[in-house]
């Protein structure tokens, strides 16, 4: 102990540098482990809700209930060759997925899961996850670009579209949430909501919660807004010709934009951490499985409404964005404003 | 400036394709998603049916009808039953009739289900596809308990049924009759009123009466378009006469009125199934009984030599029809399916052709998609119900 002293007073850079970087390291794959091994039982849990929705059982066979499925499923495709298309672009073929996988785990840098519970705490983190989830458009359209198939290149398109234009209203829904939590900053947008559930932001800012999570829904190309993976028109869009990794880098960065998506739900409008009611009982609860509950409940939504509806048509969904959403959040943006302002109540 | 001329984006769709519903090969021709020519590519499951009947016996044959739409066998194998007892100059025993009827009605809910069901796969909804194999699942154990097949029944031969009903198989039926209508709401809860699926199928492929008619459409893609026409109202064969059900019609020809329309007609075999359990005689001959057509029991060829003998010649042989010429069709879940058969006093029809009512369906896909999106083309061909066993033959 008194060596290691020692070293730090030796080596000031040591203390300085190298052991908050360390420290930081551990954090960063502590976060990812976790995350990976959510995704992976997101997958399995998808699979025995919407089962159970549909009068069979789901996963049963690999361990117990099938608990080991998603674990089989990875190793299964990490065994398998990477067949890269003879008119590919090779070099972006296999950036693509790298890039929606990467992308879809560096949001998770500003989320927080606790009281003080993130990896870093910037007072812009709300622009932070906006940004990162607006760049994710690019691993799917260098995939379906560069995929040279035309399945792949209409999936690209549709899905570009898509998000550009479910992004604009969720912008106007954080507006929103920001006016009334007055920060930019996550944690303190949730610690805004502290006091029990009825100071959560779903209830005063409910259409905006509706409209938030319909568009959290396009947002990662989930039913009924599937249209850039519509099996039955495009085959599976722009992931057509992916296979073995760089598909599951594909599938794993899908679904943890899902979990992504539930977790900024939860902050802005479900009370993130905390807990529904402040007494007792709930109060003994930790803040990461409130966090981790209310994700759970988002990500059972996404099945829920998978199971139940079906597909929109390109048109009709660019109409419901554009149209209906956009003009809607704007006025409620307005309305939101004058309210704050007229009343005195702005924080 | 000369003219740019811009060349439309060319869509391969299938054979391989989820929604293709077999093995349809679509060139789509698009403007962006907007389909400017849809061109069929048939033949891809041609097995030239209509030419191996012509080496078969009479009875041979029978099973090539299961195959050509595997999600209506029995229904098929009624037009052609009913084709060589015209020709033999038949009359089939009530109960016989009853049976066909009755397994015709079962076959027509099957086909409706896997079709509407498919339909909601293919603009996205799964849940109904998966609800709709567990009820078709309960239907194909009746089929598997009267003919000993799920699927490729051949039950249904000139001159009656194969067999009797097992026991105890008219009950179950009739139970599932009564929890049935349950099914059918299930399915409609899910789908009739449902905004999505109203939006994806409202105004979508429109066909007018006058467009059904001239391209030869029957059956379902007939009667959404207003034209009340039903082969079992209008030339009743077996006891469909003493049925009592309605022909619902749509009134806008679209996707949607094809899908209401499915859905009712499934609630109306229902009805005809109950009546039928209803009126069936309890006892008598399944089949004519007259050996030179149909086998005797099995009991009999233990005991008589002449049974024996009349199996044997059945079974080589074969019956020889006499000369002449018939068509016979009967309403199959899909439409008029018909068999045009030409004897020439052997043992073996000389001509056998088939008339699938997907083929002429399948003819108006261009230009009930043109102008619609990708998508819809996919809703259509889900609308038109096609099986490529039936249009490839």
């Amino acid at each position: 102990m008194d060596s290691l002293q020692g070293m730090i007073d030796a080596y000031p850079w040591i203390g300085d540098y190298l052991l908050p970087t360390l420290l930081l390291l551990v954090q960063i794959v502590l976060i990812v482990v976790i995350l990976l091994l959510s995704v992976a039982y997101t997958t399995y849990a998808e699979r025995k809700v919407m089962a159970a929705m549909q009068l069979r059982q789901g996963p049963i066979a690999v361990g117990p209930f099938g608990l080991l499925q998603p674990i089989a499923d990875g190793l299964k495709l990490l065994g398998k060759e990477t067949i890269i298309p003879a008119g590919a672009n090779r070099v972006v073929f296999v950036i693509a997925p790298m890039v929606t996988f990467l992308l879809s785990l560096v949001a998770w840098a500003v989320i927080p899961f606790g009281d003080g519970m993130v990896l870093a705490d910037i007072n812009v983190g709300i622009l932070y996850l906006f940004a990162i989830s607006s760049l994710g458009v690019y691993g799917i359209i260098m995939a379906g670009w560069a995929s040279n198939s035309k399945y792949a290149f209409l999936g690209a398109l549709r899905s570009a579209a898509q998000m550009v234009s479910y992004e604009v209203s969720i912008g106007f829904v954080m507006i929103t949430v920001l006016l009334c939590a007055g920060s930019l900053n996550l944690s303190t947008i949730v610690e805004s909501q502290s006091g029990g559930f009825w100071k959560w932001y779903f209830l005063p800012l409910l259409p905006m919660f509706v409209i938030f999570f319909i568009s959290t829904l396009a947002e990662t190309n989930r039913a009924p807004f599937d249209l850039p993976e519509g099996e039955s028109e495009l085959v599976g869009g722009y992931n057509v010709e992916y296979s073995a990794m760089t598909f599951a880098l594909f599938f794993l960065g899908e679904y943890a934009n899902m979990i992504l998506m539930s977790g900024m739900t939860t902050i802005l409008f479900l009370g993130g951490w905390l807990p529904p009611v402040d007494v007792v009982p709930f109060t003994w609860v930790p803040g990461p499985v409130w966090f981790a509950a209310k994700i759970a409940l988002c990500l059972f939504v996404f099945v829920w409404v998978r199971a139940t509806v079906p597909r929109y048509r390109y048109d009709q969904l660019m109409r419901l964005g554009w149209k209906v959403f956009l003009p809607f959040s704007i006025f409620w943006v307005i309305a939101t404003a004058g309210y704050l302002v007229a009343f005195d109540l702005l924080p | 400036m000369a003219e740019t001329k811009i060349k439309p984006y060319t869509m391969n769709f299938g054979p391989q394709h989820p929604a293709a519903h077999g093995v349809l090969r679509l060139v789509l021709e698009l403007d962006g998603e907007v389909v400017e020519r849809a061109d069929p590519h048939i033949g891809l499951l041609h097995r030239g049916t209509e030419k191996l009947i012509e080496y078969k016996t009479y009875l041979q044959a029978v099973p090539y009808f299961d195959r050509l739409d595997y999600v209506s066998p029995m229904c098929q194998e009624h037009a052609y039953a009913l084709a060589v007892e015209r020709l033999l100059g038949l009359e089939v025993p009530e109960r016989g009739q009853y049976i066909r009827v009755l397994f015709s009605e079962i076959t027509r809910i099957l086909n409706h289900i896997l079709n509407l069901t498919t339909y909601a796969l293919d603009v996205g909804a799964i849940t109904p596809s998966l609800w709709g194999f567990e009820e078709r699942e309960l239907l194909m154990e009746f089929y598997e308990r009267v003919s000993g097949a799920r699927l490729h029944a051949a039950y249904f031969r000139p001159g009656g049924v194969h067999q009797d009903m097992p026991a105890g198989l008219a009950e179950d039926i009739w139970e599932h009759t009564e929890s049935f209508h349950k099914f059918v709401d299930d399915i409609e809860g899910l789908l009739t009123e449902n905004r999505i699926f109203k939006q994806r199928t409202v105004d979508i492929g429109i066909v007018s009466a006058e467009e059904a008619m001239a391209w030869g459409f029957t059956g379902p893609m007939l009667r959404a378009s207003n034209v009340a026409w039903d082969l079992r109202k209008a030339q009743p064969y077996d006891v469909y006469h003493r049925m009592d059900f309605d022909v619902p019609v749509g009134l806008t020809g679209d996707c949607y009125a094809r899908y209401l329309l499915r859905v009712e007609e499934m609630r109306q075999s229902n009805r005809i199934i109950r009546q039928c359990l209803e009126q069936m005689p309890k006892d008598g001959p399944i089949k004519v009984n007259d050996r030179k057509i149909a086998p005797p029991p099995r009991g009999e060829m233990k005991q008589s030599m002449e049974a024996l003998i009349h199996h044997f010649k059945l079974y080589t042989e074969g019956y020889h029809v006499p000369e002449g010429e018939t068509y016979a069709a009967v309403e199959a879940p899909k439409g008029e399916f018909g068999v045009y058969l030409v004897a020439d006093g052997t043992n073996r029809p000389y001509r056998c052709r088939i008339r699938a009512p997907g083929f002429a369906h399948l003819q108006g896909l261009d230009f009930m998609s043109r102008g619609h999106m990708l998508a819809d083309a996919v809703a259509i061909i889900g609308s038109m119900d096609i099986v490529f066993g039936e249009i490839d033959r």
